[in-house]
C-alpha cells in the first residue's frame, strides 16, 4: 500500500508546483451533491484496507479508499458499529468520502455525528505533506484537533489516508413505532421525548406520520414502548434505511432538495412544498422550488442554515453564506492546508 | 519562576484599560497578584504583571484590543484548577480572569440547552438543570471549582466521559473574542454549521486561539437509577484485562475507574470507603439507565467480573452505597496527598489493551527511581494519572520527578498512546509534544495558531512548542519513518 500513498503524495506535489487542480475522488457515490471541476483526478479508492481492529479498543484504524460497506461488515461481524449511522449513497462510498463529507444518518439525533466518533487522522496537505493528527486512543488533547476539522471540509484542506474512529457496540434490540400526528405536534413531543431517559436513536416525520426508533437493552426498549404506546411498524429497519440513503420515495420529487439544520424546537418553518423532519425536529428536508435567499433567510430565522443538497449546480453547491469574519478566517485556514488552492476548486461553497 | 515585570512598567497599560474598567478591577500591586501565580500545578509560579477582573463581553474585548496595542501577552484564567500550568501568568503579561463573567444567560429546558457565562462553574449548570430533570453530562472531578470557559478550553473530561463523551461533544456554540478583539460565534443552536469545525478546533486549544465568553452546552436528561459494582483484584494486568473484556462484550458502563494497591489504601485511610485493602487492584463499575436496563447490565457486569479472576465482587444495594464506592476515588488525589509533602500528576492515555504491561513498567520504573507511585484512573477511557509521590523542598527531588514522568508519557506515546488525555499540555508537557508530533504538525498548529492570532501574544509559550525547541532538545519525533526535512543538519 505505501507505494499507493507515494504515488499520490507525488502527484499532489507536481500539482502544487505546477498549479494544477485535482479532485479528490473516493467512490463518487456523493457527487449528486459536490463534484468540483478540477484539471485531474486523484483517486483515493486505491488506498483501502483496514490498517488497526481490536473490538475491545473500541477503535478501528482504516484507510481512506477502504468501502464503507467493507468496513462496516467487519464492525457488525464483531458486534459493533459505526455509531453516527452514515449514509453511503452507493455500494462504492468510501470511508474517506463519508467523512469529508461529515455526513451522518438518523442515529446522529442520539449518539453524535461523524466528527464526534472521529480520533485520528492522517492527510496529505496541499504540498504533499505527510501529516497525523489525534492518535488511536480515545481520548487525546495534544495539539490542537485537526481531526475534527477535516470532517465535513469536503476535501479542500487535505486528502485524508487514513482515519482512526470510536465504534459503539450495536444495540441489542430495536423497534419503531409510530403516530398519526401533525407536524407541530411530532415536534414538540420529540424534543419532549429527548428531555425523558428515554432510549430514543432515531425519529422521522412526514406525511402526517411520526415514527420513533428505540435501542437499547430488551429489557429497556420494552419498558419504553410501553410507556410511550404508538403503533408497531415490522419493517422498521428498512425504514430508516431508506431515509438513510435517501431511496424512500418522499426524497424523488423532482424539485430541488434543501437540508436545513435548525434549532430542534422550531416550529414548522412554514415553507410551501413537502418537509420531512428528522433528528427530533433538528433537521428539516424540504422539497421546493424557493429562493436561496428565502431558505437561508428561514433557516437563520431558527438558528441554523440551509444547503442545497440534490437538484443543484454540483461544481458550486449552494448554502447559506458565513458572516465575515468567519469567512475570512475559513479562508485563512484553507490558505494554511492547501496554500495553492489545489484541492477541490470551486467548494465548500462558504469560502 | 518570580520576579514579574520592573515596577512602573505596567503603568501606561494600566492607565489605557482603566478607561473601560473600574480601578478596582484592575490589580497592579504585588500582594494582589500573588494569589494569581500559579494554577493547579503548582510547582511553576510566575506573579503577572498585572490582573484584570471584567465583567461584561465589552470590556473583555477592550481589553483585548488594548494589549494588542500595547503589544502585551494575555493569559485568559478561569478558576485556576487546570493542572498543565496553562494559566501560569506571563510575568510582563495581563492575566485576564474570567471568574466575574459568571451568570447563567438562559436555561432552555425544551431544547434541551444552556447558555452560560464563561466563568461559570462546571457543577452550576447541573444544579441549575436538575429542576428541569436534565444535567450537564462532562463532570471533571473538579467540577465543583472549575469554569466551563476552562473545560472548553481543555476539552475536559470526567468520570462519565466514556458513555457520555468529552466536552467537545457536549458543546453547541461558543462565543470567542480574538485576541484583535474580533467577536467569532461558532456552531449554532442547530446540530451543525456551514464552516469548517472551528468550534471542534477551539475546544481543547488551550487558550491560544480566542478568549470565550460565552457558551451553550447540550443537556441531557438524568438516569433514572444508577447503581455501581466493585471488583477487587490481586493484580492489576487481572483488572486491566477485565476492562477490556468488559468493552469487548459491548457493554459501555456509564463509568469505568481503576485504583491500584496503593491508592487503594490510602483512600481507604482517608474516607472508609469500605474498600478491600488486601487487593492490589480495585474496578468502579457504574451503570446507569432505566431500572430494567441497569439490572441487566449489573448482572452481565458481575458475571463478567466474577469470571475475569475478581475476589470480590459488590453491587450497591441504595444510593447511599453507591455514594460510598464513589467517595474513595473521588478522594483519591487528596488521599494520596496525605502520603508524602508533593505528588506529581500524570495524564497519559494508552490503549486499553496495554493497561496491565503499562502499569508493570510504571512499577519498573518507580523502582529505578525510588519514588512511590499510586494509580487512580479512568479505566474505560485508557487515560492513565499515576501520581508520583515527592517532596519539593528536598534540592532535586522536583527535577527527578520531572524526569521520571517525561518516562511515562513516553512509555504512552511508544504504545500507541499520547501525553494527554483531558489536562491538556500547558508549559508541563510542552518538550513531549516534540516526541508526540514530528515537525510538520507542529508547523501546522503554529499555522493554525496564526490564522486566530498573528501577534501571537495569547497565551506564549504554551501547549504548542517552537521547532527549535523540539529541536535543541534532540527529541525530533521521527514519523511514519520519514526524517523531516532531510537535508537540514541534526544537533
Ligand atoms: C483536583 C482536581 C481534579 C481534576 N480532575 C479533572 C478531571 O477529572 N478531568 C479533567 O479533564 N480535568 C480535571 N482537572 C483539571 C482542571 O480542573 C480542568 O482542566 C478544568 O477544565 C480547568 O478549568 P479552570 O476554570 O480551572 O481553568 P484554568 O485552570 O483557569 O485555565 C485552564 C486553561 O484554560 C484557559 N482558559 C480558561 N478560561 C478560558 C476562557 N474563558 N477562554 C479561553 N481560555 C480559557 C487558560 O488560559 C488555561 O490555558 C482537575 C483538576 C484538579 C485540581
Amino acid at each position: 500500500m505505501e507505494h499507493v500513498l507515494a504515488e499520490m503524495q507525488e502527484k499532489i506535489r507536481h500539482a502544487h508546483a505546477v498549479g494544477m487542480s485535482l479532485r479528490i475522488v473516493g467512490g463518487e457515490s456523493k457527487a449528486f451533491w459536490v463534484c468540483p471541476d478540477a484539471q485531474e483526478i486523484l483517486t483515493v479508492s486505491g488506498y483501502s484496507g483496514i490498517v488497526d481492529y481490536e473490538p475491545s479498543e473500541l477503535v478501528v484504524t482504516v484507510r481512506a479508499g477502504t468501502r464503507l460497506a467493507e468496513l462496516e461488515a467487519l464492525l457488525s461481524e464483531n458486534g459493533q458499529m459505526l455509531p453516527f449511522e452514515p449514509p453511503h449513497f452507493g455500494p462504492h462510498a468510501t470511508l474517506g468520502g463519508t467523512l469529508a463529507c461529515g455526513l451522518s444518518g438518523p442515529r446522529r439525533f442520539a449518539v453524535g455525528s461523524a466528527r464526534d466518533f472521529v480520533l485520528g487522522v492522517r492527510i496529505l496537505d496541499g504540498l504533499g505533506n505527510d501529516l497525523s493528527f489525534g492518535g488511536r486512543v480515545i481520548k487525546n488533547v495534544a495539539g490542537f484537533d485537526v481531526s475534527r476539522l477535516m470532517v465535513g471540509s469536503l476535501g479542500s484542506l487535505g486528502l485524508m489516508t487514513e482515519a482512526s474512529l470510536k465504534v459503539l457496540p450495536k444495540p441489542v434490540c430495536e423497534i419503531t413505532l409510530e403516530w398519526p400526528l401533525s407536524e407541530s405536534e411530532a415536534i414538540g413531543l420529540t424534543n419532549r421525548w429527548a428531555g425523558m431517559p428515554l432510549p430514543v436513536s432515531a425519529t422521522s416525520f412526514e406525511g402526517g406520520r411520526l415514527r420513533v426508533r428505540l435501542s437499547g437493552s430488551e429489557a429497556g426498549v420494552m419498558s419504553a414502548a410501553s410507556k410511550l404506546g404508538g403503533d408497531k411498524v415490522d419493517s422498521g429497519e428498512e425504514w430508516w434505511r431508506s431515509l438513510r440513503e435517501q431511496t424512500a420515495p418522499w426524497f424523488h420529487t423532482g424539485k430541488p432538495l434543501w437540508r436545513l439544520s435548525v434549532n430542534s424546537c422550531s416550529p414548522p418553518l412554514g415553507l410551501s412544498g413537502s418537509v420531512l423532519v428528522e433528528w427530533g425536529g433538528a433537521l428539516r428536508w424540504v422539497a421546493s422550488d424557493h429562493l436561496p435567499a428565502q431558505l437561508y433567510k428561514t433557516a437563520q430565522d431558527h438558528g441554523g442554515h440551509a444547503q442545497l443538497f440534490r437538484g443543484g449546480d454540483t461544481a458550486h453547491p449552494k448554502g447559506s453564506p458565513l458572516p465575515p469574519v468567519l469567512r475570512k478566517i475559513n479562508r485563512k485556514i484553507k490558505q494554511q492546508f492547501d496554500p495553492k488552492s489545489i484541492f477541490n476548486p470551486g467548494i465548500p461553497s462558504w469560502l | 519562576m518570580t520576579g514579574g515585570s520592573t515596577p512602573g512598567s505596567m503603568e501606561p497599560l494600566r492607565l489605557a484599560l482603566s478607561r473601560y474598567l473600574p480601578s478596582q478591577d484592575i490589580l497592579i500591586q504585588p500582594e494582589e497578584l500573588r494569589p494569581f501565580e500559579s494554577d493547579g500545578l503548582t510547582a511553576y509560579r510566575q506573579v503577572p504583571g498585572l490582573v484584570v477582573l471584567p465583567e461584561t463581553e465589552q470590556q473583555v474585548q477592550a481589553i483585548l484590543r488594548t494589549c494588542h496595542e500595547f503589544n502585551v501577552p494575555v493569559v485568559a484564567r478561569g478558576h485556576g484548577t487546570g493542572l498543565s500550568g496553562g494559566a501560569l501568568p506571563h510575568g510582563q503579561g495581563v492575566l485576564l480572569s474570567l471568574a466575574r463573567l459568571n451568570s447563567i444567560l438562559f436555561l432552555d429546558p425544551l431544547a434541551r440547552t444552556a447558555r452560560v457565562q464563561p466563568g461559570v462553574r462546571n457543577l452550576a449548570i447541573s444544579d441549575a438543570a436538575a429542576a428541569s430533570g436534565l444535567y450537564y453530562a462532562p463532570d471533571p472531578s473538579s467540577q465543583i471549582a472549575c469554569s466551563i470557559g476552562g473545560n472548553v478550553a481543555e476539552n475536559s473530561g470526567g468520570v462519565h466521559c466514556l458513555k457520555y463523551g468529552l466536552t467537545v461533544h457536549n458543546v453547541l456554540r461558543v462565543r470567542m473574542v480574538t485576541l484583535e478583539g474580533e467577536i467569532l460565534e461558532l456552531g449554532s443552536e442547530a446540530l451543525d454549521s456551514p464552516g469548517y469545525d472551528l468550534l471542534a478546533l477551539v475546544t481543547g486549544s488551550e487558550g491560544l486561539l480566542g478568549v470565550v465568553t460565552e457558551v451553550t452546552v447540550r443537556l441531557l436528561p438524568r438516569p433514572v437509577t444508577a447503581r455501581a459494582i466493585l471488583a477487587a483484584f490481586d493484580d492489576v494486568e487481572k483488572a486491566g484485562a477485565a476492562v477490556a473484556r468488559i468493552i469487548a462484550q459491548g457493554i459501555i458502563p456509564a463509568g469505568l475507574e481503576m485504583m491500584d494497591g496503593p491508592a487503594i489504601r490510602a483512600a481507604e485511610a482517608f474516607v472508609k470507603a469500605g474498600y478491600p485493602v488486601t487487593a492490589e487492584a480495585l474496578l468502579i463499575c457504574e451503570s446507569d439507565g432505566t431500572p430494567e436496563e441497569v439490572e441487566s447490565e449489573m448482572g452481565r457486569l458481575r458475571a463478567l467480573l466474577d469470571d475475569s479472576g475478581a475476589l470480590e465482587t459488590r453491587l450497591s444495594v441504595n444510593e447511599a452505597e453507591r455514594l460510598k464506592f464513589w467517595a474513595g476515588r473521588k478522594a483519591a488525589f487528596p488521599a494520596v496527598g496525605r502520603l508524602a509533602p508533593d505528588y506529581y500528576c500524570i495524564d497519559g492515555t494508552i490503549p486499553r489493551r496495554s493497561l496491565g504491561q503499562v502499569l508493570k513498567r510504571i512499577y519498573a520504573l518507580s523502582h529505578e527511581y525510588g519514588q512511590e507511585v499510586c494509580n487512580v484512573f479512568h479505566a474505560g477511557d485508557g487515560n492513565l494519572h499515576p501520581l508520583i509521590l515527592f517532596d519539593a523542598s528536598k534540592p532535586g527531588e522536583l527535577e527527578q520527578t520531572e524526569a521520571f514522568a517525561a518516562r511515562i508519557l513516553e512509555l504512552c506515546v511508544e504504545v500507541g498512546g499520547t501525553i494527554t488525555g483531558e489536562h491538556g499540555v500547558g508549559v508541563e508537557k510542552i518538550d513531549q509534544m516534540c516526541v508526540q508530533f514530528g515537525v510538520n504538525e507542529l508547523h501546522a498548529f503554529h499555522g493554525i495558531k496564526s490564522v486566530f492570532d498573528p501577534s501571537g501574544l495569547l497565551n506564549p509559550g504554551k501547549a504548542i512548542p517552537l521547532l527549535h525547541r523540539c529541536a535543541e532538545l534532540g527529541r525530533m519525533h521521527v514519523h511514519h519513518n520519514h526524517v523531516p526535512h532531510p537535508e537540514l543538519p541534526r544537533f
